[in-house]
């Protein structure tokens, strides 16, 4: 079961967990990730938080990577849900999802699928503070977290 | 007709996301574009400079390239992560 979903309505992540659970329920190991929208950042306090896709891109670009993770490890499952359009400080803006029969593969999958959505993957992120707003480029360390996976 | 979609920073300094339009015959390849298109938007300057790449018919394409019959011409620049 491999899920993609990119979606500017809010989701709940524990429901999103519940539901791939049950769907995999024969792997050994499921490690999920959640990425919530942070209070403050270096330029004060998150009133809002908006990000915009290129559709179908994005999506391209999202299952070619979830595809990458299941050449890469054995996965009995895979889900992915990302956010779009406005969100406030304590949404979840993305949520990944692995199952495999042992731990390790399911924590490297998930922790290499983030590191994938946290650089590569076609998204623009405009940040609202009390000061004013502007658009985020990813950290150099998002981008050391990415090169980890090219050896 | 062509749309032309300004993603990210860009619709900022185009004042608009996107915007359906015929272009001028003498505009060829993605050079051209991005030559009257700082011409064109003056507020943005070098908005439209190499570190924005450009999708045809939501493809990356290699540049210079013919704009051929493209319908839909994206102007991305640097993803900010998810």
């Amino acid at each position: 079961m491999r899920t993609i979903s990119i979606t500017s309505e809010s989701f709940d992540p524990a429901e999103r967990l519940r539901t791939f659970t049950s769907a995999a329920q024969t792997a050994g190991a499921i490690v999920s990730f959640t990425g919530l929208v942070r209070p403050h950042s270096t330029s004060g306090q998150v009133t809002r938080l908006h990000l915009q896709a290129y559709s179908p891109m994005t999506e391209r670009g999202i299952e070619n990577a979830a595809r990458e993770a299941a050449e890469r490890w054995p996965l009995d499952a895979l889900s992915i849900v990302h956010r779009t359009g406005d969100m406030a400080a304590g949404d979840a803006i993305v949520f990944v999802a692995t199952a495999s029969a042992h731990r390790r593969a399911a924590f490297e999958a998930a922790d290499y699928l983030m590191d994938y959505l946290k650089t590569e993957a076609i998204f623009w992120k405009k940040e609202y503070t009390e000061h004013g707003e502007h658009w985020i480029e990813p950290r150099a360390e998002d981008y050391a977290d990415h090169k980890r996976w090219q050896t | 007709m062509t749309v032309l979609i300004y993603l990210g920073r860009l619709a900022d300094l185009t004042g608009t996301p996107e915007e359906t339009l015929d272009l001028p015959a003498n505009i060829e390849t993605t050079a051209d574009l991005r030559t009257w298109l700082n011409t064109r938007f003056p507020a943005a300057e070098t908005g439209f400079d190499t570190s924005v790449r450009i999708a045809l018919d939501s493809e990356i394409c290699a540049e210079p390239s013919p704009i051929g019959a493209a319908r839909e011409i994206a102007f991305l620049p640097p993803v900010g992560g998810g």
